[in-house]
């Protein structure tokens, strides 16, 4: 699903030159349970971003579904993103002047669905999120645990191949931390290839695979089955 | 071949296609919501344009009533009419000295006629009375002071007059030399009883019975020696013989032909009646003319001046309203970083987001513009029946029609102009700038 081959990233800065990601190889396959760790700076964000389509890469070749995503037009990129993948947000991101079902319905809007049927499939969504009865109340009306279920049904609406969670819990107590997790963990059960960028161990622990960085570069990853691998690259034809 | 049948079911097909996006009903819905949900900005943004409308509107009412009540001042005057007077000559000239003091006569009149070929009509006109004291028109026991001024028929076709009864002084009256009148509007009333037949009945004139044809009303608020309402007209050549004044002409009334500028004939009708009189050509002031049709030039200058002074001032309040709606999208855009971020991270396109801010922008303008076109034109109204009964300097404060769809259009254009940058700018967020984690 996800095929990364000698990824780098620099920042630039009048003063220095910062390599954020050094020859990145990862493979990530459809239906996984992904959990990215690591420090601040160590380049986490910036691989969720890259894998997002949301920043692009220096160097190096990135895979989504089979299709290089490489010098895309924004355009392109914007298509990308609606349709293959589902973003969940630290601090929500959900627009404040328009109600949870708006928000909800609002990637379908960008792929042209009519009002009627966005407002139909958005209160679906909002339903299996058991905010069926809040869907027509603005996001300063919910509480943090609420608005992330939203974010996540928002991110869920256009059927999304992979969802992408930049530390989904970051701004959430440890009582709805359990909760947004668990909803996380449903939907990779269905199926969906799940990458979570955290810093919490409880949570890197749901997943099943959790890849931790450093520096730029992967320094380990642990697999459910307790293998340990060291960050040799596993070379997989596309 | 194909690919060219294609190329051309695509040609046709696009203009349809961006039809249908910009009526998709759905789409001014978003923006709507958009609008809707941050009043107090939309109205912020919109309130320049609002404004500039609201006073372009006002001033062209104003203007366009400013002129309507000047024009109506000087309607049914003839506005290509020049008038002579003989003033004491300045240049002594072939053994007269200067000073002389000269009078035009009858016999220039054919001459006039012969040799100015660009000549409408001519009137020579003779006055007396008028000087307010001596009570010169009488009618039994009723009396008033009034000017005495003689005229040719075609003397109501430069000065026109509408007359309320009988008839004008026609050319028999002048051949016969009749002794009948034509009085003004205001005499009439002082004369006679309500609503009485004046025409048939006799009055007396600086000493004189004449008999009433007809009653005259003033059709404009110009006149030349003496209010219409105010005066008797007799027949011309009845008026030199009666009160003995030989064959001189006070005054001498002429319009040119159509397409000929009054120049060409005030130039002509000089130089006859100076060569006729012995006055010298370098002689300025002896023949004292008055070119109606450059008093009038300067009026509609004066008009142009007004109605571009207007434009420039309401065109101006209106740039700098769409400055202003400009300056707050990009504002606004700074603050929408976030949200326009969101937007671009769920799939909206960069051409979405210029679209957005694009129509977000035209909308805001054309509802202001609107809002200050109904609000100006509800004013100019209720100021127009306000005035209704007064003050004829200002006459039926309006637009046209042409001119509010005409601001409809600028409106269009300024939205797309003033939401060009701030569109722009909005592009170029890039969704990673947006939703960064503070």
């Amino acid at each position: 699903m996800i095929n990364l081959r000698k990824i780098n990233k620099f920042y630039h800065t009048e003063a220095i030159s910062l390599h954020a990601l050094k020859d990145i190889d990862l493979d990530i396959e459809s239906g996984e349970y992904v959990a990215i760790m690591g420090a601040s700076g160590s380049g986490k964000s910036t691989l969720l971003n890259i894998i997002g389509i949301l920043d692009s890469y220096d160097s190096g070749e990135y895979y989504l579904n089979n299709t290089l995503i490489k010098n895309l037009t924004e355009t392109q990129a914007a298509k990308y993103r609606n349709e293959m993948i589902g973003f969940v947000f630290q601090s929500f991101n959900l627009i404040n002047f328009k109600n949870a079902l708006e928000n909800v319905a609002l990637p379908l809007y960008y792929k042209n669905i009519s009002r009627k049927r966005r407002n139909i499939i958005a209160m679906e969504h909002l339903d299996k999120m058991g905010l069926k009865n809040w869907a027509h109340h603005l996001p300063s009306e919910l509480s943090g645990g609420q608005k992330q279920r939203v974010a996540i049904a928002r991110a869920m609406i256009s059927n999304p191949k992979v969802i992408l969670a930049d530390e989904p819990t970051g701004a959430l107590d440890s009582q709805t931390t359990i909760e947004v997790m668990d909803v996380l963990s449903n939907l990779n059960k269905q199926g969906i290839t799940t990458i979570i960028v955290t810093h919490e161990q409880s949570v890197a622990d749901a997943t099943k695979r959790i890849i931790r960085l450093k520096d730029g570069e992967i320094e380990s990853e642990i697999r459910k089955d307790g293998v340990r691998a060291v960050s040799t690259p596993v070379i997989l034809n596309p | 071949m194909k690919r060219k049948q294609r190329n051309i079911q695509q040609f046709i097909k696009s203009p349809f296609k961006r039809l249908e996006v910009l009526f998709d009903l759905d789409r001014w819905y978003e923006i709507w919501v958009t609008i809707t949900s941050n009043k107090s900005r939309s109205f912020l943004t919109a309130f320049g344009v609002f404004w500039g409308m609201f006073m372009l509107v006002l001033m062209v009412g104003a203007g366009n009533a400013l002129e309507k009540g000047i024009m109506s001042q000087v309607e049914g005057f003839a506005t290509n009419s020049v008038f002579f007077v003989a003033e004491s000559t300045t240049e002594p000239y072939k053994g007269f000295r200067k000073g002389r003091v000269w009078n035009m006569t009858n016999s220039d009149l054919p001459v006039i006629r012969q040799r100015v070929e660009e000549l409408q009509y001519i009137s020579p006109v003779l006055f007396a009375g008028g000087d307010g004291s001596d009570k010169n028109v009488v009618r039994g026991e009723k009396n008033g002071s009034y000017l005495v001024k003689g005229c040719y028929p075609e003397y109501d076709l430069i000065d026109k007059s509408k007359l309320v009864y009988g008839r004008y002084v026609n050319d028999i009256d002048i051949a016969e030399k009749r002794k009948v009148c034509v009085i003004g509007e205001r005499i009439y009333e002082v004369l006679f009883q309500h609503e009485e037949d004046p025409v048939g009945k006799q009055i007396r004139v600086n000493g004189i019975y004449f008999q009433v044809i007809g009653v005259a009303r003033s059709t404009s608020g110009a006149s030349i020696g003496g209010n219409t309402t105010e005066t008797v007209v007799l027949p011309f050549s009845t008026m030199q013989q009666t009160f003995n004044q030989g064959n001189i002409i006070h005054f001498l009334a002429a319009t040119a032909n159509e397409g000929t500028s009054v120049k060409v004939i005030q130039d002509k009708i000089t130089d006859i009646l100076k060569q006729r009189h012995q006055i010298s050509p370098e002689d300025k002031d002896a023949v004292f003319s008055m070119n109606i049709e450059e008093q009038f030039k300067m009026f509609s200058y004066l008009g142009i001046g007004i109605a571009s002074l207007i434009w420039i001032v309401g065109l101006g309040t209106l740039l700098a309203g769409a400055i202003g709606v400009s300056n707050i999208m990009l504002v606004t855009v700074r603050e929408r970083t976030k949200e326009i971020g969101i937007r671009r991270a769920l799939g909206a396109t960069p051409n979405n987001i210029i679209g957005q801010i694009l129509t977000e922008s035209v909308v805001l303008t054309v509802l202001a513009g609107i809002g200050g076109i109904v609000l100006g034109v509800g004013i100019l109204s209720a100021v127009g029946v306000a005035l209704s009964q007064g003050d004829q300097f200002f006459k039926d404060p309006q637009i046209g029609f042409g001119m509010a769809v005409g601001s409809l259009i600028i409106l269009l254009i300024i939205g797309t102009l003033a939401g060009f940058i701030p569109a722009q700018r909005a592009m170029m967020i890039k969704p990673i700038e947006a939703i960064r984690e503070e």
